[in-house]
C-alpha cells in the first residue's frame, strides 16, 4: 500500500521533471556505452567493431529510453495531454462547430446550474449563515384535515420532552412600521423564542443575542435585536447604536444587538429587518397576549435533529408527546397533532408555494439538457463521417480502438467543459431573476437568491460528465468500429430510406422532438391554467376597487384612537374626489395575511362526534359588501349602528348556511362563535379567501366594532389609478398623522394576481424554455436532413435524370422530415399523457390531458419542422443530375 | 540471437539486479549488467539497456537508492546500492523463487504417462 503510494508520488514528481530526467538517462547511457567500448578494445576489437558490439549489446538505445519514461511516467495523464491538445487543435480548426456545440451545451447546462442554485438557496440551503440546515425540520400542529400552527405551550413542551433533538426554536414573521427622523417604513421582522441566535450557531457582530428569561412575561422584555442591513440604512452604521432606542408598535425597544452581515433571518422569501423576543408577542400579534393559552395556535418553528436521528424517528417521538397532550390537554388538544417537515417542503413559507414550480423545472431543464445533447450528439456524428478519413489512418498505423474512443471522449469533455463554465456564469447571473419574476410587495422586493456553492458547483460538473457520455459516446463508438476496407467504399445514404448508420441520427431526431412535444403540452397546460385562474371570478369585484392598510398598532394606537382614527380616516377618504365608497376590514382576500378561525356552534347543528366545527373569519366595516362587491343573498350588511353597544351580530357566507342550516335561510338565527352568540342579519355569497384554487368553505364576518383591530386594511371602490389614489391617501394621512406609512395601494385584480404567482412563473419558465426547446429541436432536425440530401447528391440527381420532377424530390424530403417529427410527437404524446399529470398544483381547472394544449403542441411542432425541412428539401430540387452523376 | 539464451520472465531482472547490488554493494548500471551476464555465463538474454528499466523501478519502490559520482575511469555515471527495504524484499522475493523453482523442478521431473499406472 505505502509502497504503491511512493511509487504513485515519485511517478508523478518524474512527470513534472521531464526533462531533467531525460536528460539524466541520456548521460548514463552514454558513459554505459562508453565503457562497454572501452572493454571492448581492451578486448582488442578494433575501434569500429567495439562500437557495434556494443550497440548490440545495449539494444537499442531509443528502445531502452522508451522503457525508462514509461517506466516512470503516469502514461493515464500523459495520454490525457495529449489528447487534451489534440481536441483544442480540432474545435480551433472548426470553430463554427465548437461555437455551434458550446452553445447549445452551455444553454443546457447553465438552466440546470440555475434551477440547482434555486433549489439550493431556497429549499435546501435556505438560511446563510445558519449552521446544520441539513438537520433542520419546520413543524406545523395537524388537524383531522388540515394543518395549523403550533402554541406556544405547546411548543415549551416539546423543548422538555424530545431527546432527539438539539434545539427547537420559533421564528414568526411579523411586520411593523418604523419611523426615524422624518421616514415612516413597513419593515418585516420575526417573533422569535431567546434561544433563536444560540439555536442557530449567528452571534450578533454587536451587543449581544436574547437571554434566556426574555421569553417570559407579558410584554416584559422590549429589546430587539436589528439587522445588519436596518443597522446601515437607518442608522448609518452607528457603532454607538448598542443601547439606543426604537419605537415599534407604540413601545419603546432597547437595542441591544446588531445580527452578522447576510443574516436574513429564518423565511424564505423575505430578509428580516429585526427580531424581538417572544414575551413582545402581544405587541406585534393582533389577538392579545398568547403565551400562556395553549389554545392560541399562532407560532411557526423548527428543530433540529440529532446527528443521525432520521425524520421518521423524530416524528415518532414528536407524535409520542402531542398524544400525551391531547390526553392531558382534551379542551385545547383533542384530535390536534404535530408533524415534521423537512426544510424545503416548509408549508409556512415561501418553499411550500415554489416547490411544485421549481420540481417541475428541474424536470423541464433536464430535457432541454438531453434535448441539447442530442444536437451536439449529432453534430458529432456528422464530423466524425467528416473526420472518417484521419481516424481510419490512424487505426491503419496501429492505434488502438480503446485510445481512440479514449481521444474522442476527451474531445466531448473539451466541449462541455467549456459550456459547464459558460453555464456556471449564466446560473450566476440568473440567481437573482426567480425575485424578477414575482410580485413586489410593499416596495419590497422578495428575497430570493440563488446559492452558488460547492454542492451546486459538484452537481453541475456531474451533469457536465453526464451529457459528455449521453452526446459524445454513441459517435465515439461508432467511430472507433471503422471498417478498414469498408471506408474504400463511399458511403452512400439514402433520401427515400435511410441507411447505415443514419439511424442513429434520426433516432437522436426523434428524442429531440418527443421530449420538445412533451415541453410544449406542458407550457400549453399552464398557459391554459393561468389565463384561467386570472380569468376566472374570485367572487368579488376585481376591478375598480383598490386595495391598502394602515397598521395603527405599529404605530402604537391605542383601541379609542383608532377606533375615532378610522371614523375620520373614512370620512376623508369617502370625500376624495372619484372615490364611490371605501370600508375598513382585518384582512382582504387572497391577500398575505391570515384570517382568524374560531370554534363555533349552531342551534340545532349536532357535529359528528370527536370534530370540533370551527370556521374562519373577517371583522369588516360599515359599507364593505359593498364597496369590494360580494353581493348579499339575504339580509342586510353591517351598519355603523352595528358597535359595541349594540347585540352582536354576523353575516354567514351561503357554503356556511347550506352547511348548517340545511339550506334554510339562517337569517333571524343564532350562531355561537368563541363562546359569544351572535345574531345572523346576513348571507354573502362565497367567494375565494385564501386562494383561487380552494374549494368553497364556510366563512362569516362580523363588524369590526364589535371584535376591533387596530390593523386593519383599506378597501376603496373607485375608478382612479392605483398611484393617483395613493398620493392624495398619503397627503390626506400627512395631514391626520405624519408618524404614519401608507402601504402599498394596489387593485384587487393585481392582489389576485400576485396570488397566482406560482402559475405565472411556472408558464414563464416553462414557456421560455419550450421555446428555446424547439428551437434546439429544429436544429438538429434541419441538421439531419441538411446532411441527408448532401449525402445523397448521387441518388438524388439520378432520380432526376431518370425523370423524377423536382416537386417530388422536395416531397421526397419534406415526407422524410415529417415522418421523424410524427415519430417524435407519438412518442412524446405518450410520454405526455403520462407526465402532464405531476403538474398536479400547478394546474387549474384543466385536465393533463387536455386535447387544446396536445393539438397545439402538434401544430406548432408540425409548422417548425416543415420549415426546418424546407431548405434541405428545396437543396435538393437544385441538384444538377449532371454534376451529381460526376460526383466521386 | 540464439535459442538457447533464457528469455527473461517478467520481474526476474529486477530481483537480479538486486542480488547483484545486494552482493556487490554499490554499481553503475554498466556494472550491474556485466555483473549479471557474468554471473549467469551469458546463458542470459539481456539487452543492457532494460536494466534501466528495472533501475527505475525499483527506485520507485525504495529499493534501491541511486547518486551521482565518477566511475574509475574518470566517467559521470549513476551509482545505485541497495536499501534496508530493498534487503527486505530481496530476502523475501528469492525465498519465493526458491521454492518456485523447486516445485518446478518436482513438477517437471514426473515421469511421462505416470499417472496411468
Amino acid at each position: 500500500m505505502t509502497s504503491r503510494l511512493r511509487q504513485l508520488l515519485y511517478r508523478l514528481r518524474s512527470f513534472f521533471r521531464s526533462a531533467q530526467l531525460d536528460r539524466d538517462i541520456e548521460a548514463e547511457m552514454s558513459t554505459h556505452l562508453e565503457l562497454a567500448i572501452e572493454e571492448n578494445l581492451q578486448r582488442g576489437l578494433s575501434p569500429v567493431e567495439a562500437r557495434r558490439q556494443a550497440l548490440v549489446r545495449f539494444g537499442g538505445p531509443q528502445q531502452a529510453k522508451e522503457n525508462h519514461r514509461e517506466a516512470r511516467s503516469l502514461p493515464l495523464l500523459e495520454t490525457l495531454l495529449q489528447d487534451l491538445r489534440v481536441a483544442l487543435r480540432m474545435l480551433r480548426r472548426s470553430p463554427g462547430f465548437a461555437v455551434l456545440a458550446i452553445l447549445c451545451l452551455t444553454l443546457g447546462i447553465g438552466a440546470n446550474a440555475a434551477v440547482f442554485s434555486w433549489m439550493e438557496g431556497l429549499l435546501f440551503r435556505p438560511y446563510p449563515m445558519v449552521a446544520n440546515q441539513e438537520r433542520l425540520v419546520a413543524l406545523t400542529g395537524t388537524t383531522q384535515s388540515d394543518r395549523t400552527a403550533l402554541s406556544w405551550p405547546d411548543f415549551t413542551d416539546l423543548q422538555r420532552n424530545c431527546a432527539l433533538f438539539d434545539t427547537f426554536f420559533v421564528s414568526k414573521i411579523m411586520g411593523t412600521t418604523l419611523s426615524i427622523g422624518d421616514r415612516a417604513q413597513v419593515v418585516t421582522g420575526s417573533i422569535v423564542s431567546a434561544n433563536y441566535f444560540n439555536a442557530l450557531g449567528v452571534h450578533p457582530i454587536l451587543g449581544r443575542a436574547f437571554d434566556p428569561e426574555e421569553d417570559v412575561g407579558r410584554s416584559a422584555h422590549p429589546v430587539t435585536v436589528i439587522s445588519y442591513q436596518l443597522w446601515q440604512d437607518r442608522f448609518g452604521g452607528d457603532p454607538q447604536i448598542i443601547g439606543k432606542t426604537q419605537r415599534m408598535n407604540g413601545v419603546i425597544h432597547t437595542i441591544i444587538g446588531v445580527a452578522p452581515e447576510g443574516f436574513y433571518g429564518t423565511f424564505v422569501g423575505w430578509a428580516m429587518k429585526f427580531w424581538v423576543p417572544a414575551s413582545m408577542e402581544d405587541t406585534f400579534e393582533a389577538g392579545g397576549y398568547k403565551l400562556e393559552d395553549r389554545g392560541e395556535r399562532w407560532i411557526e418553528s423548527y428543530g433540529r435533529l440529532k446527528p443521525g436521528v432520521t425524520l421518521e424517528q423524530a416524528q415518532q417521538e414528536v407524535s409520542a408527546v402531542a398524544n400525551r397532550l391531547e390526553a392531558d390537554y382534551p379542551a385545547s388538544n383533542r384530535g390536534r397533532g404535530i408533524k415534521l417537515w423537512p426544510l424545503w417542503q416548509t408549508p409556512f413559507n415561501n418553499a411550500g408555494t415554489l416547490l411544485p414550480t421549481l420540481e417541475t423545472m428541474l424536470v423541464v431543464v433536464v430535457f432541454v439538457l438531453l434535448i441539447a445533447c442530442a444536437n451536439v450528439g449529432n453534430l458529432l456524428l456528422v464530423r466524425s463521417f467528416a473526420r472518417r478519413h484521419e481516424l481510419t489512418v490512424r487505426v491503419a498505423v496501429g492505434a488502438e480502438r480503446g485510445r481512440l474512443l479514449q481521444q474522442l471522449l476527451i474531445e466531448g469533455l473539451v466541449l462541455s467543459a467549456l459550456a459547464a463554465t459558460g453555464g456556471l456564469l449564466i446560473a450566476r447571473w440568473c440567481s437573482h431573476l426567480l425575485v424578477l419574476l414575482l410580485p413586489v410587495r410593499n416596495g419590497n422586493a422578495m428575497h430570493l437568491p440563488g446559492e452558488m456553492d460547492w454542492r451546486v458547483m459538484a452537481l453541475s460538473a456531474a451533469v457536465c460528465f453526464a451529457a459528455t457520455l449521453l452526446f459524445a459516446l454513441v459517435p465515439a463508438v461508432q467511430a472507433s468500429k471503422i471498417d478498414l476496407a469498408g471506408t474504400l467504399r463511399s458511403e452512400m445514404a439514402g433520401v427515400a430510406r435511410g441507411r447505415g448508420k443514419s439511424w442513429v441520427r434520426s433516432s437522436l431526431v426523434v428524442v429531440q422532438v418527443s421530449l420538445c412535444f412533451i415541453l410544449l403540452v406542458g407550457a400549453g397546460l399552464l398557459l391554459q391554467s393561468l389565463q384561467k385562474i386570472r380569468s376566472d371570478s374570485p367572487g368579488f369585484s376585481t376591478n375598480g376597487v383598490l386595495v391598502t392598510a394602515v397598521n395603527l398598532s405599529a404605530s402604537g394606537y391605542d383601541a379609542q384612537r383608532a377606533k375615532s382614527f378610522h371614523d375620520e380616516l373614512i370620512d376623508h377618504v369617502r370625500a376624495l374626489p372619484g372615490v364611490e365608497s371605501a370600508a375598513l376590514a382585518r384582512q382582504t382576500p387572497l391577500g398575505y395575511g391570515t384570517f382568524s378561525s374560531a370554534p363555533i356552534a349552531v342551534d340545532g347543528y349536532q357535529p359528528p362526534p370527536g370534530e370540533q366545527p370551527s370556521a374562519d373569519y373577517n371583522q369588516v366595516g360599515p359599507g364593505y359588501f359593498a364597496t369590494i362587491g360580494i353581493p348579499l343573498v339575504s339580509g342586510r350588511e353591517f351598519a355603523r349602528s352595528d358597535n359595541e353597544t349594540a347585540a352582536a351580530v354576523a353575516i354567514v357566507n351561503e357554503t356556511m348556511a347550506a352547511r348548517y342550516w340545511a339550506g334554510k335561510d339562517p337569517v333571524g338565527e343564532r350562531l355561537q362563535a368563541k363562546g359569544q352568540w351572535l345574531q345572523i342579519v346576513g348571507v354573502a355569497k362565497t367567494s375565494k379567501y385564501y386562494s383561487m384554487r380552494e374549494l368553497p368553505k364556510p366563512f362569516f364576518y362580523v363588524p369590526l366594532r364589535q371584535n376591533f383591530t387596530a390593523g386593519a386594511a383599506l378597501t376603496i371602490r373607485t375608478k382612479l389609478r392605483p398611484e393617483i389614489l395613493a398620493a392624495a391617501l398619503s397627503r390626506e394621512l400627512k395631514t391626520m398623522d405624519p408618524n404614519l406609512a401608507l402601504y402599498e395601494v394596489i387593485s384587487l385584480q393585481e392582489q389576485v394576481d400576485r396570488s397566482t404567482s406560482a402559475q405565472k412563473v411556472a408558464f414563464t419558465l416553462t414557456g421560455t424554455l419550450g421555446g428555446l426547446a424547439l428551437v434546439l429541436a429544429a436544429i438538429g432536425l434541419y441538421g439531419v436532413m441538411s446532411y441527408t440530401v448532401s449525402q445523397s447528391t448521387r441518388e438524388l440527381g439520378l432520380r432526376m435524370a431518370l425523370g423524377a420532377r423536382s416537386s417530388e424530390l422536395f416531397r421526397l424530403v419534406i415526407s422524410r422530415g415529417l415522418a421523424l417529427t410524427c415519430g417524435g410527437i407519438f412518442l412524446g404524446a405518450a410520454l405526455a399523457a403520462g407526465l402532464t399529470r405531476l403538474l398536479g398544483y400547478l394546474l387549474y381547472k384543466i385536465s393533463p390531458y387536455d386535447p387544446l394544449a396536445f393539438g397545439y403542441a402538434f401544430l406548432v411542432l408540425t409548422i417548425v419542422s416543415l420549415i426546418a425541412c424546407f431548405l434541405p428539401a428545396w437543396r435538393a430540387t437544385r441538384v444538377d443530375p449532371i454534376v451529381a452523376l460526376r460526383y466521386e | 540471437m540464439s535459442q538457447s539464451k533464457l528469455d527473461l520472465l517478467q520481474g526476474t531482472l529486477d530481483l537480479m539486479v538486486l542480488q547483484t547490488l545486494a552482493a556487490m554493494g554499490t554499481l553503475h548500471g554498466y556494472g550491474i549488467a556485466r555483473r549479471i551476464e557474468q554471473v549467469s555465463g551469458d546463458a542470459v538474454l539481456l539487452n543492457q539497456g532494460t536494466i534501466y528499466a528495472s533501475l527505475v523501478r525499483l527506485q520507485q519502490r525504495g529499493w534501491i537508492s541511486a547518486e551521482w559520482g565518477t566511475s574509475t575511469n574518470n566517467r559521470k555515471a549513476k551509482f545505485y546500492s541497495i536499501t534496508k527495504r530493498g534487503r527486505k524484499q530481496l530476502s523475501e522475493d528469492a525465498a519465493y523463487w526458491q521454492r518456485l523453482s523447486e516445485v518446478m523442478g518436482r513438477v517437471l521431473a514426473l515421469p511421462e504417462g505416470s499417472g496411468d499406472k
